[in-house]
């Protein structure tokens, strides 16, 4: 690295006397441009262009699959419409938005208040953030094979503990339909916390000391240090962990999958899950594909509505 | 580890030491108190499982609970070494994936990102800005359009389902470019003028430099696919493909009785590989969130 700097700076004065011949040769290799990119590009047209033109394209239509290109039904809007009169659809994204909602707001503000308490003096600091940060890199089925276990209405570590704790009617947990969301809104709290709090504690690692120190002159307390400094400074990271927790949130349907089928009855279909459930268990390719649209535009507007309310309450200088 | 640290505790030491008074002090030691507590509340679900992987199956469902198996038993894991699910063949499928993919999206990702950050060439910043556009795409929309294009293929339920649209990434492409982007042109023009072309300025200078950048993707690819469980439950059938995710859920419904012992074996292996991993790299692997994170 140093020397190749150093070898920088000694041809610095040649290279801008030739400027005008390199552009030239740029130019000329233009078409070596392409070659670089082509292998990517090939595959991302084949993989996620031409894919989106399918399910542009499929949205339109009625189709099993199976069938073949035969049965390919082209019927217009009528997908989008269906979508606007299936009871089971608003039902799911009202799941959508209860389980993202509440899960992806928890889940940062437990990663943000790890991620402050990491920043200070604590002993054994490492190993605190290994252990909080084990559940985002263990698998959904190994997650979701144990929780099964730990949310057993019975025979569970959490249900005897509650009981000893005087609780005599514990929540049944997964097989309640009431209690079904907030379990898995729990898990997903468990599991997302500390991705939140590593991201939460790169950004506290770049607020200016100095902003403190005059806060520390004024004799500010540390919850009004935090309150007028840290979480302030603190926003485009709390946005963008907000962000993409509900991109994630509302797009994962295998944890759902693993942990309750989309029930009790219909209690944790979510808008995901029934995506999933239309194509590949009822074969509805075509809604399925109005409906992941549908969900996308959706989720773009809670982004715009978001980024717009962000910009809205800070004003970095 | 992190740099956090020692910057939060010259701040604490030098700036606030009025404010370093004995309820400070009892403040911390109240919250680091809270926080040892709240992870070993984040431990225990990894706790229960690795105990119950080394109990009896008729142990782990009986009252009252207890912590230390009585007797060990290692049923569940001689089951997922010996049993009807081949696990070494799962382990198998997925480092093949893993592998496949994090050297494919690797090359692809780093030839283009040289051509976006430092070539020039017609539509390129159309080009970028198309494949920018599709990371805002849910996963969701290309799931119906990829299994049907992937029978059309003739890849579905093969390992190739896996590997091809992982080694072609906008992700990939748009996390090296941004790094690449960094390095002074200056480097670039002087290996020019030494008659270097550039490929080999890639090859030699560009590269190198961008080691950390390569390994943070590099480490990212594997974990993401080592843990994807939905692509594999939409594209494979057989399980002799499976990969560790997929091939678990066999232990989970398998007929004849469940089996808590061998589910929370295959449970605590599936896992081991990518703590492994990420112990080994915990800087880099920490690096590369927050490379991402802060993209927003």
């Amino acid at each position: 690295m140093a020397t190749q700097e150093t070898a920088a700076s000694g041809v610095a004065p040649a290279v801008r006397s030739s400027q005008s011949a390199q552009r030239q040769v740029r130019k000329k290799n233009q078409r070596l441009g392409y070659l670089f990119v082509a292998p990517n590009f090939i595959g991302f047209a084949i993989f996620t262009l031409l894919p989106l033109v399918f399910a542009f394209a499929v949205s339109f239509a009625e189709w099993d699959v199976i069938s073949g290109y035969d049965g390919i039904k082209w019927v217009g809007l009528k997908n989008f419409g269906t979508a606007f009169t299936d009871g089971n659809f608003w039902g799911s994204l009202r799941l959508t938005l209860y389980y993202a909602g509440l899960g992806v707001p928890l889940t940062t503000a437990v990663g943000l208040m790890i991620a402050l308490a990491l920043n200070g003096p604590i002993p054994g600091r490492s190993v605190l953030r290994l252990v909080f940060f084990i559940p985002f890199i263990a698998n959904t089925v190994a997650i979701a094979a144990v929780w099964i276990m730990i949310y057993h209405p019975r025979y569970s570590p959490l249900n005897t503990t509650l009981r000893s704790l005087g609780i005599d009617d514990p929540p049944l947990w997964l097989a309640s339909s009431q209690w079904a969301m907030p379990a898995l809104i729990i898990m997903a709290v468990w599991a997302g916390a500390g991705y939140a709090s590593i991201i939460y504690l790169a950004a506290l690692q770049s607020l200016p000391a100095d902003l403190y120190e005059a806060a520390d002159i004024d004799g500010a307390g540390a919850f009004q240090k935090f309150r007028a400094i840290t979480f302030p400074l603190l926003t485009p990271t709390t946005f963008f962990l907000l962000v993409t927790g509900f991109i994630g949130a509302s797009q994962s349907f295998g944890i759902i999958n693993l942990m309750t089928g989309g029930g009790p009855g219909r209690s944790t279909t979510v808008v995901s899950y029934y995506i999933y459930q239309n194509a590949f268990q009822f074969y509805r390719f075509g809604y399925a594909a109005a409906m992941a649209w549908l969900m996308f535009l959706l989720v773009l507007l809670l982004t715009l509505g978001l980024w717009i309310f962000q910009r809205r309450a800070v004003t970095y200088d | 580890m992190l740099s956090v640290m020692p910057n939060a505790r010259v701040r604490r030491k030098g700036t606030s030491r009025r404010v370093q008074t004995r309820s400070d002090r009892s403040r911390w030691l109240a919250i680091s108190i809270v926080m040892w507590v709240l992870a070993l509340l984040f431990l225990t679900p990894f706790v229960w499982m690795l105990v119950s992987s080394m109990k009896r199956d008729l142990d782990v469902f009986r009252l009252p609970v207890t912590w230390i198996p009585d007797p060990f038993s290692f049923r569940g894991y001689e089951r997922i070494l010996h049993g009807k699910y081949a696990f070494h063949l799962f382990l198998t499928n997925s480092l093949i994936v893993a592998i496949a993919r994090v050297v494919g999206e690797l090359t692809t990702a780093s030839l283009a990102a040289y051509a976006f950050a430092r070539m020039q060439f017609k539509g390129r910043d159309f080009l970028f800005l198309l494949y920018i556009s599709t990371m805002i795409i849910p996963y969701q929309m290309l799931l119906v359009p990829r299994f049907i294009l992937y029978r059309q293929l003739h890849i579905f339920d093969t390992l190739w389902a896996l590997i091809l649209p992982g080694i072609f990434t906008a992700f990939g492409t748009f996390l090296l470019r941004q790094t690449f982007m960094t390095i002074p042109e200056d480097l670039s023009d002087a290996a020019r003028l030494d008659g270097a072309s550039e490929f080999q300025i890639y090859r030699q200078i560009i590269l190198p430099l961008a080691k950390p950048a390569l390994a943070s993707l590099a480490i990212l690819a594997f974990v993401w696919s080592w843990n994807d469980y939905e692509t594999p439950l939409v594209m494979l059938t057989s399980e002799s493909n499976f990969t560790v995710p997929l091939g678990l859920t066999r232990y989970m419904d398998e007929q004849g009785g469940y089996s808590p012992s061998l589910v929370m074996a295959g449970a605590v292996a599936s896992i081991i590989p990518v703590f492994i991993v990420f112990l080994m790299l915990q800087r880099h692997f920490i690096q590369a969130l927050t490379r991402t994170g802060m993209k927003g």
